[in-house]
């Protein structure tokens, strides 16, 4: 496509009073002569105005009829050619047989020809050719004023409304005759050849963003658990090994003192599995199975040489007892406690599952430990917005002799102060395994109101002592989801916008940094 | 957690005094009961024309029975506030001094071999008294006692049935009476067929409906009082001008059977002339050795150490403060007479959730506020900070995937069979996945084995983003593996998926060969396998695989040489037309999959 710059230039030279474009370049197409007016513009070299109007076009039809005549004229002329009439039947063969068609038809409705038996003849000497002569003067005005005609031809497609695009061009504050090439980037052979020196460059761009980056994503998700992982590095905790979906009764249930009776073992809560069938007792993992914890191996010599073996049958045993009837100073639940119910195999309902795991591990050695994991969890739950199947709970464990509950209390205002959470309180709870159990309440300023956010106590002497932990280790236990704190932070409504394979990827892609301490 | 409506006005009288929301609410939060709604300003219902008074809904403790009612709530607050005594329950032998009676036949053993009663003489009810003790049985049904299956309740008229009662097991068709609130005499057969419908019984008939015999309670003129766990006899109706009720339970668990009793018994024992007493009542059931008196109201006498409680709550409080706290809770405490370091604790009939001295130091430390408790932060005991090895190994997988211009999904872990086997191509040897019993819906019916089904879902649900699409995963498959002690283990996984107008074979082999490269692993082709031999120590190579999941011809096995071992790792390839076709994808896939426990 020709530069058409110059020649806007040029057609400026002469005169400061505005020029049409439709004048000036009458048959140059009106995308060109804005690109060149948006270059020139860009450099205040010239102004414009962009004026748009409807005119009324010939269609391809129309045009025919302007170079050939009517169809109907067409007709008539076939007809007045032949010497006796023409037969019909030939009428096509040669004017064509949609002129045939509606020629014929128009024709026999002016009066211009007329039927005798197969034969068409003349009605009259001469005719004049009214559709040509609208549409000449349509091509030549672009307009018709009688309305009524208009529709009319509009109807039969042969003429249509056309949008025209024309530009008032006036100069600039910089008009000059001359358009010098503006450079756009500065070039590895502008460097070479030197005509950076002399280049004049176009202005960037300030107000656009610049190219976007491909790049890869964290889900974000995974990045509020990293900032979470982070906090328990920083104070001293190690990750527990939670690569163990599938539990049994025993390890998810009965060794946390939660009796086999209670709502969480139903099966409107629980997924139960079906294939396996059943789980064996507790036993020690085989010694080269990957999923034994690093905490049976202590990173410090002094406390492996100090590890007695741990007796899976008198936890078992222990277990039983304190259920059914009572022991540790527990006067137990007291109930017929069933082996079966405690092999049955489940889809862990929390990660305490592992904490208990790994808590009976440190009984081997007891020692001041922390542990944590953050990983899935399942529940049989009916989908909602706030709930689905499967979410991840963040679970902490402290070890320690003689702890304190306000040890506990000041322990989360600093792990919570981590994550930008500097006010909270604590309302007594329930829950099975814990005693005393502490709701933990964080003031939310935006909400202006306190939100629960998450769980904790000490873990009961049911839990720990049939472990063989020795009676004055306390041991502090906690959790939250990580999906509700995420929600909240970032006013996620529906979990399903942030697990699962509804999540949107342009969510993943865009989701900034999570920095908790400032959210 | 329960939640129990109460007349606010009428629990504010209780209480002695009226409490903004926010006030009762700080007194729930500090008892540890949680308030839920105060109605005052919402739209109360309109019955028969009268608005219903406002209510507070409260959240109780899933262990706290004795508070699922009125009652409970008013004394436990009342006693936390220091505004009453703890009462002094006490049985109370009728004037002719013998006791009713439910003698047990051995048949009940059949179906429901334990039962227990008591007796509340001269009880004054009115509509909201009678209310509640009606909804405290549906709550003890719904709660502790498992929708009836553990305990069930029966309350009865005592003055329109004659004692002794008898609690016997009888075949359906050899027992017939008049249903609560019905007309019409039914056999037990015609009952079940008749509650079969029933919107609130329905759910309880398969207790007993399949057992040979029912269990019937009839007093001494062969009336039944009522076919526990689901109905009473219309004949011994009590109603809200009832004043001696006669109260019966039948169970499986002993246990929670004498838990329903007393908190039955100590509640609404608040309304008996002489406030706090209950007529006991004897089981006779010699064939099973419970022949007994009920209900057991003493309190349960132990101790706490004065030691474990001050070092767990961080307090340094004499025996005398202890003892006052936990009056706070209801409990009777005292100094003990011979041991410096024990409170003598006298546990009431309501409080059936303490099990250990550990409740007793929690009471305590309610009692003195949690949020009173002196803070202070726990020793720095020198752990060391570490991450799970596959952990921090995944975070190397994950961290190179994204730098090299891939998205991380996170789908869910649960899928149905289909997604992980058949719509792969993949077929099902009954020894691979782990599989739920108990799923509500066909999304969760196996854990999956692949990655694939979560990245292909994703895929599918992201169809309006710009193509090509490149999203990953690290994350575990389980398998079945019955050498374990859980049958089953966990494998951490990397896969990647890619979607675009082109196949991407190339670029999805390429993101294996960049993870390869960051892990150490050099690639071994015909030539440079001899040069790098000796210089690594792991090595990966790649072969042609026939495999129903790929497009023929477009997919390979992938191999590493670790530690001198050979290991088969993973796929990668074209996925085939009929797979794009079953998750319903328009542009070809090419994904990759591979173990990466292998690198630990």
């Amino acid at each position: 496509m020709a530069d058409l710059t110059s020649p806007i230039l040029d057609a400026l030279s002469s005169t400061d009073a505005p020029i049409l474009s439709s004048d000036a370049f009458p048959s140059t197409p009106s995308l060109s002569v804005k690109s060149a007016l948006d270059r020139l513009a860009s450099r205040q070299m010239v102004e414009y105005d962009t004026i748009e109007r409807e005119v009324v076009g010939l269609t391809g039809e129309g045009e025919q009829i302007v170079a050939g005549g009517s169809h109907e004229a067409k007709v008539f002329e076939a007809v007045a050619a032949a010497m006796d009439g023409l037969k019909i039947t030939e009428l096509p063969g040669i004017v064509g047989k949609d002129n045939a068609k509606v020629g014929q038809g128009n024709a026999f409705k002016r009066g211009w020809i007329k039927k005798d038996q197969d034969r068409l003849r003349t009605n009259t000497e001469s005719i004049v050719d009214e559709t040509r002569e609208l549409l000449l003067t349509v091509q030549k005005t672009q307009a018709l004023d009688n309305q009524k005609t208009l529709a009319e031809l509009k109807k039969r497609k042969l003429v249509a409304l056309q949008k025209v695009i024309n530009f008032k061009i006036s100069k600039g504050p910089k008009y000059a005759r001359e358009f010098v090439k503006e450079e756009t980037d500065l070039t590895s052979e502008m460097l070479v050849n030197g005509s950076w020196k002399t280049a004049s460059f176009k202005p960037y761009n300030f107000k656009a963003k610049g190219a976007p980056t491909p790049s890869g994503a964290f889900h974000p998700l995974n990045k509020v658990r990293q900032e979470f992982r982070s906090i328990f590095f920083e104070m001293g905790f190690e990750e527990m090994p939670t690569n163990r979906y599938v539990e049994t009764g025993f390890w998810n249930f009965d060794a946390l003192f939660v009796p086999q009776q209670h709502p969480a073992r139903d099966l409107q809560d629980t997924f139960y599995i079906s294939d396996p069938v059943q789980a064996d007792p507790p036993r020690e993992d085989p010694l080269n199975d990957p999923h034994r914890p690093k905490s049976a191996q202590p990173v410090s010599r002094a406390y492996k040489e100090n590890e007695k073996p741990l007796d899976f049958k008198a936890y078992w045993d222990n277990v039983r007892e304190v259920h059914q009837n009572g022991k540790y100073g527990s006067v137990g639940y007291r109930y017929p406690w069933n082996a079966d119910e405690s092999l049955r195999l489940v889809l862990r309902t929390h990660t305490t599952s592992i904490s208990t795991y790994v808590l009976h591990k440190l009984a081997a050695n007891p020692r001041p430990a922390r542990f944590f994991s953050i990983d899935r969890v399942f529940r049989n739950e009916a989908v909602d917005a706030t709930h689905l199947a499967e979410f991840h709970q963040i679970e902490g464990v402290i070890a320690d002799f003689d702890l304190t509950l306000g040890g506990l209390i000041g322990f989360m205002e600093v792990f919570f102060a981590k994550m930008g959470i500097h006010q909270l309180r604590f309302k007594p709870a329930y829950n099975p395994y814990t005693e005393p159990s502490m709701e933990i309440f964080g003031y939310h300023e935006g909400l202006g109101k306190w939100v629960e956010i998450g769980n904790s106590g000490m873990f009961r002497p049911e839990m720990l002592e049939p472990m063989g932990l020795p009676k004055d280790m306390r041991v502090y236990g906690w959790g939250l989801s990580l999906e509700r704190p995420t929600m909240i932070k970032y006013g996620v409504s529906n979990i399903r916008e942030l697990l699962g394979h509804k999540v949107d990827l342009g969510f993943i892609e865009s989701n900034p940094a999570v920095r908790l301490e400032k959210d | 957690m329960p939640t129990i409506s109460v007349d606010k006005a009428a629990l504010f009288k209780e209480l002695g005094r009226e409490y903004t929301t926010q006030e009762f609410d700080e007194l729930c939060f500090e008892f540890g009961i949680e308030l839920d709604e105060d109605t005052t300003d919402t739209d109360r219902p309109i019955v028969d024309g009268v608005q219903e008074p406002p209510q507070l809904k409260i959240e109780i403790p899933a262990n706290r029975y004795d508070m699922l009612c009125f009652e409970g709530i008013q004394l436990m607050l009342n006693i936390f506030l220091g505004r009453k005594p703890i009462p002094n329950y006490r049985l109370v032998e009728p004037s002719s001094g013998q006791l009713e009676k439910i003698v047990v036949k051995e048949d009940t053993t059949k179906v429901r071999p334990y039962v227990s009663g008591a007796i509340l003489r001269n009880v004054k009810f009115d509509q909201a008294r009678y209310e509640s003790f009606i909804a405290l049985q549906d709550k003890l049904h719904q709660n502790l006692a498992r929708q009836r299956t553990l305990v069930a309740i029966g309350t009865h008229d005592l003055d329109t049935i004659q004692g002794p009662f008898t609690y016997n097991a009888l075949s359906p068709k050899n027992f017939s009476f008049v249903p609560l609130n019905q007309t019409k005499e039914l056999n037990g057969e015609e009952l079940m067929a008749f509650y079969e419908k029933d919107k609130n019984l329905g759910k309880y008939l398969h207790i007993v409906r399949d057992s040979p015999v029912y269990p019937v309670i009839h007093d001494s003129n062969n009336t039944i009082c009522s076919l526990p766990p689901i109905i009473n006899g219309n004949h011994s109706k009590i109603s809200v001008n009832t004043t001696n009720v006669f109260i019966e339970m039948t169970g499986l668990d002993k246990t929670k059977l004498e838990i329903v009793n007393r908190v039955m018994v100590t509640m609404f024992s608040q309304y008996t002339a002489e406030p706090f007493t209950i007529e006991p009542i004897q089981i006779v059931s010699e064939h099973n050795g419970e022949t007994r008196v009920v209900p057991d109201i003493s309190p349960r006498t132990t101790q706490a150490e004065i030691s474990f409680i001050n070092q767990c709550c961080g307090l340094n409080l004499s025996a005398t403060e202890i003892s006052d706290l936990l009056k706070k809770m209801s409990y009777d405490a005292r100094p003990s007479a011979n041991n410096p370091d024990l409170v003598d604790v006298d546990i009431p009939p309501t409080r059936a959730d303490v099990l250990h001295q550990a409740d007793i130091m929690e009471d305590v430390a309610i009692a003195y506020g949690f949020n009173k408790l002196p803070r202070s932060f726990p020793n720095i005991s020198g752990t060391i900070g570490q991450p799970l090895p596959i952990n921090k190994l995944s975070d190397i997988v994950r961290t190179e995937a994204a730098m090299a211009g891939w998205s991380e999904a996170l789908p869910l872990i649960l899928c149905s069979h289909d997604e992980n086997f058949a719509w792969l191509n993949r077929k099902d040897d009954g020894n691979t996945a782990v599989k739920l019993a108990n799923p509500k819906t066909l999304e969760f019916q196996v854990v999956r084995t692949s990655l694939l089904p979560g990245l292909l879902k994703t895929i599918r649900e992201n169809k309006h983003h710009t193509v090509p699409m490149k999203i990953f995963e690290v994350s575990d498959v389980a398998f079945k593996d019955l050498e374990l002690e859980r049958k089953s283990r966990n494998e951490r996984h990397f896969a990647a998926a890619w979607y675009g107008r082109t196949s991407g074979f190339e670029v999805v082999h390429g993101l294996l060969d960049r993870m390869m490269a960051m892990l150490k692993s050099a690639f071994i082709t015909a030539e440079e396998g001899l040069e790098s031999t000796a210089a690594n120590d792991s090595q990966y190579w790649i072969e042609e695989l026939d495999d129903p999941t790929y497009f023929p011809g477009h997919a390979a096995s992938i191999h590493l040489r670790i530690g001198g071992k050979e290991h088969n790792i993973g796929t990668f390839g074209i996925l085939h037309p009929t797979v794009l076709e079953k998750y319903e994808l328009k542009y070809p896939v090419s994904t990759l999959e591979l173990n990466i426990e292998t690198f630990l």
